[in-house]
Order: C-alpha cells, then structure tokens, then sequence
C-alpha cells in the first residue's frame, strides 16, 4: 500500500504559492492531496494546472460530483488529475450551488471531461458552460430527475415512455 | 408500394450518407452498446457511441448498505476480473481507515488480481479472435479461462461473483494445494498461448486486419484520460502497479510491455506480452508466499472467529455490532487506484463517519475508452469496427455500472 504521493515533494505549497487566494481550502488527507478552488475562473486555474510544466496535469482522470444535502453549497464537483511527466496526483473540488448548478466544462481541456461531465450532468444534474454534446449518457433522455441525488429515493420508479421512431435520431453531427 | 411517379427522386446511393444504428445487440459485437453511424459507402464519417444498456446503478446502490455490503456489488463491475474490483474497493477503504493488510493476504490478493487479469486478457483476445474469424483461439484461450474459473471456485466458492476481499482481509485463506493447481494452470496455460502465438501472431489474416487499425495517438490517448493496455500500446509507460506501487507489488520482478503504433496489432501485443508478466508475478508470488493471518487483527474492523461469536458474549456483541452497523469509517475522503486488466480501476470513496458509505465513485477504465471510441472509428471501415471495439474490451457491467 503506501501513500500517492509517497517520497515525492508536496504539491500544495507550490500550489499555494502559485494560486494563493483563488484556493479556498486545501488538505492531505491519506496523503492525496486536494484543493477547493473558486467558481469563477476555475477554468483558468485548470488550464494553468495543465500547462505549467512544474505540475503539467496532462490528464484528468476522473471528474465527478457528491451531493450534501443539506449543506450550502450543496454540491461538489471532483476531479482527479494526473500527471504522467510527474507522476504526481491532484484531486481539484469546486464547490456548486443548487440554485445555480452550473460550472465551466473542462472540455476545452481535457478530451475525457466530454463523457464525464455527461454523466455528472445525467447523475447529478449539474450544468457544464461551454459542454459541446450535454446529453445524457448512462440513463435515457426521458429520465425523470437525477439520480445519484441524495433526495432521489431508491426505490423511485419511473414512467413509461413512449416507443421512440428508431429512424429519426435527433443526433446532430 | 408506393407509386414510382410519385416517389422522390432517389439520391444516388454512392453520395448519400446513409444512417446506420448498430446494436445495441449485435451479432458480431460482444457487450450490449449501440454505434449510431453516419456512414458513406463502406466507411464510417461519424460515429456517436451509445452506452448505458447495463446500468444497475452501482454507485446509488453501494450508498444503501454497510462497507462490506459493497464487495458483491463490485465483483459484477468488471465481471472478467472480478478479484480485481473486490482488491480495489477493499484498499481504497483500508486506505481511509489507515490500515494495512497482513502480507500473506497482500500477497494472495496479488495472486488473484494476477489471475483475474489472464482470465480478462484471455477473454478480450480470445472473443477479438473469434470475431476475425479466428474461432480455434477463441476456444483454446476459453480453455485457459477455464483453468482460472476453477481456481476462483476452489479459492472462493464462486466461479465469477467471488466477493472474496472484506475490508480488512479476504474472507478466508487459500485451500492447501493451491500452490500446486496455481502452478498446473499456468503450465497448461502457457502451452495454451503458444498455440495462440503460432495461430495469430504471424498470420497474415490477423496482421492486416488488426495493423494499422483503430490508430489513437499518445496526444488524445492522454488527453481522453485512457490508460491500461490501450495507453501502452501508443507507448506511454504508465503502469498503476509501477508508478505507484500497492499490495506489495514493488516486490515483484515484471516488466511493462509497451507498444508504438496505438493500433489494434500494438493493443494485441500489449496484452498477449502482458499475460506473461502476470504469470511471472504470481509464480513470484507463490514462490514467496508468507505464512501468517490473512486479516487485520482489530475488532472494530474484522469479524470475530466463529468461536469467538458462539462462545462468549463479548465475541457475540462483536459480530453483531459489526453485522448490524458496519465498519465505522472515519469521516473524509480518498481515492485509490490499482492497474485493472483494462486500465486505472479508482475507488474514490467519501464517508460521514458512519457505517456506511457516503458516496463510492469508480473510476471505470472502459468508460473512458469507449469516450474515446467514436473518434478512433471515425474515418474507419464498418468492418474495422467490431476488432477496434473487441480490443477497447469494453465490459459493460463496468462500462455502465
């Protein structure tokens, strides 16, 4: 076993140094080390995660959500990258809003975020600014609510729907 | 039949561009997905892949119940590699909870996910195979999946659905001549895969089908986030049980096999090569194998012995508290990755400091290639599409959880 980031040089510091106020909040727990940055102008702060070359974040592994209901903000966007120039891991959360579940598509970025945001949008129903293809990707388009929310309840059943015309796909290329 | 006056005037077939919705249950394509083609002639202009026909809600469903109560949920993620899944949701939780595991249980989790890893090769080859026509591999490499079935069985009970790993250990030890079928199963693996190797490697049938096919550069492979196999087949050397070491793995000798081209032959390759370094690994391993508990001794984290439960009332209290409120977690997050057979399998866990897990989040290694899928096929023949989609290996309880 042993820690992600075992006899490496920390990453916060740098990154403290590098961002300071646009991180809100930043810990190590386990060893993986994670910053919550600010809404507005996220993307710029990824986009330097990923193009500096002392950290050179080349690949965003994973981008997903967590609802805490019952807090304000509600939602947490996460997302995991990685650097294959350093080895090095980063998990970057960006705290959202239920009243305005919308944030900054990381496409422009990273290729991976295009899948993963769809299922964030599908899970959770947050909203990807710039997203070029935000459909559904896992459930179907006439999905009533979004699952992984905690006030979905398990057992919820959803309606009928209609039989689509298989010939007409409402696809766009 | 409509009258042929009234009829429009047909396009000529050779310009139009003709829609073609493939699956979502093909004959020629293992996995339940479905290609949306736009497609001119024989060749594919654009391709919009559709997932999701096999989703169980895995990550809603991991929410309801204890810790424990989500090993058998993760044995039918990746259901060729089942030992696999139940390794890396057992170490992301003993990552949070800030325990290591014994060695002799380190070292027989590496054994299984070595093994879970040939039998998952064995069935991306072996169907791939198959689907070029190639059904004399299919069956040989169903054969030496066959082998590794019946260990699971002799090992955990269960042919595929093992739920073998508990946090905190694995459910019991190894039966006492496993050593010895471990080792008659990879004898007769090998033979079996030199077959293949003669059959596939050098044909030309296979060559020109898979050469130069399916090509994803390292550029988009990195940036589509694709590890595993499929990365290093474009030849970036980025292997989990490498970079960064868990289970022990740091003890073993293996290599990491590396392709150049990102095609469908270096993908072959990659994983033909790879089943070797597994069986190094596990010969390594058994070799070695330390004599020793296969659990963590603390009662907050394992079931007491039976004996314990029926003979005092301390172990009674025990088993139940542990059975009816589960492992407590400390409150917090993490994420943990392990090399699956089809790349970085990530656990990212959070917890309330309950009994029972707030959110489990698996990073699927196939949902990002399949992400990948329609740009590899796009400008591709429709016939290319069925190897293409047999060496992503998607796995569709995984894929769509």
């Amino acid at each position: 076993m042993g820690l992600a980031q075992e006899g490496r040089e920390p990453l916060l510091p740098r990154l403290q140094e590098a961002f300071g106020d646009r991180i809100i909040a930043s810990h190590s727990q386990c060893g993986d080390e994670t910053i919550l940055i600010q809404r507005d102008g996220m993307l710029d702060v990824l986009h330097e995660l990923r193009d500096r070359p002392e950290f050179a974040f080349n690949c965003l592994m994973d981008e997903t959500a967590v609802d805490y209901l019952g807090k304000t903000p509600r939602f947490e966007l996460i997302c995991h990258l990685y650097s294959h120039t350093h080895g090095h891991r980063l998990r970057v959360k960006v705290a959202v809003p239920e009243e305005d579940p919308i944030v900054s598509s990381l496409v422009p970025l990273w290729k991976s975020a295009n899948w993963l945001e769809r299922e964030v949008w599908d899970m959770y129903g947050i909203r990807f600014s710039g997203h070029p293809d935000l459909r559904r990707v896992l459930l179907y388009e006439e999905f009533v609510g979004h699952p992984l929310r905690k006030d979905y309840p398990v057992d919820k059943r959803q309606p009928l729907v209609p039989e689509r015309d298989p010939i007409k796909s409402d696809w766009k290329f | 039949m409509a009258n042929p006056a009234t009829r429009p005037r047909e396009l000529d077939p050779t310009e139009e561009i003709m829609e073609l919705q493939m699956g979502p249950s093909h004959p020629a394509s293992h996995g339940t997905v479905k290609f949306n083609l736009k497609l001119d002639g024989e060749q594919v202009v654009a391709c919009d892949v559709e997932v999701g026909y096999l989703h169980r809600a895995f990550e809603k469903m991991a929410e309801q119940g204890t810790w424990n109560q989500v090993v058998p949920y993760t044995d039918r993620l990746n259901y060729a590699s089942p030992f696999i899944n139940n390794v890396a949701y057992a170490l992301a939780v003993e990552k949070l909870l800030g325990i290591e595991v014994p060695p002799r249980c380190q070292y027989i989790r590496v054994i299984l996910s070595e093994l879970s890893r040939l039998a998952d090769h064995e069935t991306c080859l072996g169907m791939g195979a198959t689907e070029l026509g190639a059904m004399t591999v299919g069956f040989l490499l169903n054969e030496a999946r066959e082998l590794i079935y019946d260990i699971s069985e002799a090992v955990s009970g269960a042919r595929v659905t093992v739920s073998y790993t508990r946090v905190g250990g694995v459910t019991n030890d190894f039966p006492p001549d496993i050593g010895d079928r471990i080792t008659a199963a990879l004898k007769h693996t090998r033979a079996l895969m030199a077959d293949c190797d003669k059959l596939l490697t050098r044909n030309r049938i296979f060559v020109d089908r898979m050469q130069n096919v399916g090509v994803l550069s390292q550029a988009d492979a990195i940036s589509f986030g694709i590890t595993g196999p499929l990365l290093r087949a474009t030849g970036v050397n980025y292997d989990v049980r490498k970079a960064h070491p868990y289970s022990g793995y740091d003890h073993f000798d293996f290599e990491v096999p590396l392709g150049s081209r990102g095609d469908n032959y270096d993908r072959f390759l990659c994983r033909f090569a790879e089943m070797e370094q597994s069986m190094r690994i596990i010969e390594q391993a058994l070799k070695n194998l330390p004599d020793g508990p296969v659990r963590v001794k603390d009662p907050r984290i394992v079931l007491p012995e039976k004996r314990e439960v029926y003979g005092s009332i301390e172990g009674l209290m025990n088993h139940f508290k542990l059975i009816m409120e589960g492992v407590k977690v400390p409150r917090g997050e993490t994420y943990h990755a392990v090399e699956g057979a089809n790349g970085e399998l990530g656990f990212y866990i959070v917890s309330d400091g309950s009994g029972r897990p707030y959110r489990v989040r698996v990073r699927p290694p196939c949902f990002l290639a399949m992400g990948a899928l329609g740009q590899i096929l796009q400008g591709g023949m429709v016939s290319d599409i069925i190897p293409t989609f047999g060496m992503i290996n998607m796995i569709g309880g995984e894929c769509d959880r």
